[in-house]
């Protein structure tokens, strides 16, 4: 055969094979694969004398959220399912145990369970320990309730995210309302836990309260042992002291076992007290709260939400399925995924609906400002990293008709109140008598 | 300066009461069975647990308050009862003449064991149990308020070491222990069955920690891992006051609870710091504890 009469051949066989795949049917379109899940490290305390007021609430507002997430009925603007149509897996890991623990357990949330986000930790001496690692790792990781200010202060941190604002914020707020409630504020004292969250909420309600009333001294300083459990000589020392207002930042445990031995003694019915995170006893302590106590709930959460479609559906779903209501905790929570939605979905459009990376999610979480049930949070500060948002104070009554209680004389702060400008740290913005605060 | 130093007596009494009614099992338990029984932080827990429950549902009902606090002693001892025996006949008992660290950490694989079964048995959630602070109402003095249930915790805590004490003196079944204490190998030379007593005292120790427990739970937020904080608090009386001894454990609980309370009052910065100098300090001087016996020498 000669080279020519092959290369007819050959030119024959393409030919009729392309008019057999011009009239043969058309082979079935193979569905698109689903796109691959985002998987979530969760990491709160689900054991220790930190789960029932804080660890447990936030898994349960995340397993709720990420249900109906994962589902597509969350109301808009999160009503895409997932996070950018990618389902979203998830493993919960409990907090609780020495803070080295913890750093090993994120370690093999992202070197062996290879996780894309990790969100969580309540504990701010954890949230401190996990921040430069998390960096090493080069790991998205969203921290939910710590409120240390020193995380973005210290150091800027490129993969470390925190939506809900810091302690300057509910101490400066504190400050504020202590100065309505109290007219002529000469002497106050505090009782704080003795570690990072206890020492910096203390020192942004004193630097508050030196710019705000300068006449005002501070008289008790106290901070037992995180989980001491009994405080009988620090409400005698209470007790003993002329102050007029008694300011506290406990958490969990420490916050109601404390509520409980001074209220049987007499401490809040002879000088008031602040407490900053008290929100989350309010329901379980409603007949043992005294008449007079200032609550927060660090941002205008649970009976302080502003009232949206997505507060009302937030707190009616996590009711339906869990018999009560939602407690700040969940609200960090649900603020914390709906943030990294909106940031992933961002970058995710950006990049005309292909998956993003984690530095370009990193891009788009930055200054992002988002809607959350309870208020707007902006990424203003930390670079980009650390939320604001206003806050509020009210004052606990117990409603003995309707046997609730409820938060009266309710004063909302705006975010540029409460909150340091971008890029300045919290006590040289205090120091400074809190310049540029926007407060009508 | 009066109304301070007041204030200091007070506080260290209450908090020398807390401190002995859950160090005093530990240190019965020490004693005669030589274990450092971990798990007795479980026994604490589990008492409160069991306490903030049943007499919280009992004060619910409107019934009598001299009931509740009887039920709270009732629920501590049977919690006592039932944990003591599962824990000594289903596990310690398969360890008995084994290294002492073994023993320690089987007591500390039960602790850890015992926390996973209170979130299996009441889940999550804290519990309270405010009626008895309530109920006992407070009363002023010189400008101080002390708390009803406080001034009962440390009647209770005063009538429970001179009733210890009684039963170890008086009682025929409180020599044995006695005698046991002092050399296990002789006393079962002259006849004494000594895993019957070995039982019988880890079932005490549990009760007097499940009562410590139930005693504490108007106080505190009962809570998942309360039994952390306590155990580290109670070794830190009975090495003080010396493994196994009853007054060492009054004694250290005394000085724990006024040194506390003078720092808190003082001093506040070092409110931790001085517990554990006391306990130094002590070790120091008497390295077995203030009150431990001299040792017979075994050749």
């Amino acid at each position: 055969m000669t080279y020519r009469r092959k290369w007819a051949q050959s030119a024959l066989v393409a030919l009729a094979a392309l008019l057999a795949a011009g009239t043969a049917p058309a082979p079935a379109q193979q569905p698109a694969a689903p796109p691959q899940p985002i998987k979530i490290g969760i990491v709160t305390f689900l054991t220790g004398p930190a789960a029932a007021p804080f660890g447990v609430p936030g898994r349960n507002a995340a397993e709720v959220l990420i249900e109906a997430l994962n589902k597509g009925k969350v109301p808009a603007p999160y009503n895409k399912v997932g996070i950018g149509g990618a389902k979203i897996e998830v493993k919960y890991v409990d907090e609780a145990g020495a803070t080295a623990n913890t750093v090993t357990e994120y370690r093999n949330l992202v070197q062996r369970d290879k996780m894309d986000v990790v969100l969580g930790y309540v504990s701010s001496g954890n949230c401190l320990a996990i921040a430069p690692v998390a960096d090493e790792l080069k790991t998205l990781t969203v921290f939910d309730v710590c409120g240390t200010p020193r995380i973005f202060e210290e150091k800027p941190r490129k993969y470390i995210f925190r939506v809900n604002p810091t302690a300057t914020m509910d101490n400066v707020a504190a400050a504020h309302y202590v100065l309505r409630k109290i007219k002529n504020l000469r002497l106050y004292s505090g009782i704080n836990q003795n570690y990072a969250w206890g020492q910096d909420s203390w020192r942004d309600f004193k630097l508050a309260l030196g710019v705000l009333a300068p006449k005002a001294k501070s008289d008790k300083v106290l901070f037992p042992k995180l989980f001491s459990g009994e405080y009988g000589a620090e409400i005698s020392t209470l007790l003993t002291s002329k102050s007029q207002v008694i300011h506290s930042s406990f958490f969990d445990g420490d916050l109601e076992a404390f509520i409980y031995q001074s209220t049987a003694r007499g401490l809040p019915k002879r000088i008031p007290i602040i407490f900053t995170t008290g929100e989350t006893s309010i329901f379980r302590l409603a007949k043992t709260i005294t008449e007079g106590t200032m609550i927060g709930a660090r941002g205008p959460h649970a009976m302080l939400a502003h009232e949206t479609a997505l507060t009302k559906w937030f707190r009616q779903v996590y009711s339906d399925r869990f018999s009560q209501l939602p407690v700040y905790p969940s609200y960090h929570m649900a603020q914390s995924l709906f943030g990294l939605k909106a940031a992933w979905e961002k970058a995710q459009a950006k990049k005309g609906g292909a998956r993003p990376t984690t530095d370009e999610v990193i891009a788009a979480f930055e200054g992002l400002e988002f809607p959350t049930p309870s208020t707007t949070v902006r990424m203003l500060n930390g670079k980009g990293h650390q939320g604001v948002t206003d806050t509020a104070y009210g004052t606990f009554h117990y409603n003995k008709k309707t046997r609730q209680p409820e938060l009266v004389d309710v004063v909302y702060y705006p975010a540029g109140c409460v909150n340091p400008p971008p890029d300045v740290d919290s006590v040289t913005w205090i120091k400074g008598g809190m310049k540029g605060a926007k407060c009508k | 300066m009066l109304l301070t130093a007041f204030a200091i007596f007070t506080d260290g009494l209450v908090y020398a009461a807390y401190l002995f009614v859950v160090a005093i099992g530990l240190t019965l338990i020490f004693g005669v069975m030589k274990i450092l029984n971990v798990a007795h932080g479980s026994f604490y827990a589990f008492g409160a647990y069991g306490a903030a429950i049943a007499v919280g549902l009992y004060f619910n009902q409107g019934w009598p308050a001299a009931g509740g606090f009887l039920l709270m002693l009732l629920v501590a001892m049977v919690i006592g009862l039932v944990l003591g025996l599962i824990i000594e006949r289903g596990l310690l008992r398969l360890v008995y003449g084994k290294d002492e660290i073994v023993v320690v950490l089987v007591t500390y694989a039960a602790f850890l064991i015992l926390e996973d079964v209170i979130i299996l048995l009441w889940g999550t959630n804290s519990y309270a149990l405010y009626q008895p602070l309530v109920i006992g109402g407070n009363v002023e003095v010189s400008s101080l308020i002390l708390s009803g249930y406080d001034i009962g915790l440390v009647v209770f805590a005063a009538a429970l070491a001179l009733l210890v004490t009684w039963a170890l003196k008086r009682t025929r079944y409180g020599r044995l222990l006695t005698v046991v204490i002092f050399d296990r190998e002789t006393a079962a030379a002259f006849g004494i069955n000594v895993t019957v007593v070995y039982t019988v005292t880890f079932v005490l120790g549990a009760m007097l920690g499940a009562l410590g427990g139930a005693v504490m739970a108007p106080k505190i937020s009962v809570t998942l891992g309360i039994g952390v904080e306590v155990i580290v608090l109670a070794f830190a009386v009975v090495a003080i006051g010396g493994m196994g001894s009853i007054e060492g454990a009054l004694v250290g609980a005394l000085i724990v609870g006024l040194c506390r309370a003078a720092a808190v009052h003082l001093v506040p910065q070092l409110e931790l710091f001085v517990i554990y100098v006391v306990m130094a300090l002590v070790l120091v001087v008497r390295p077995y504890g203030l009150f431990t016996r001299a040792q017979p020498r075994k050749i």
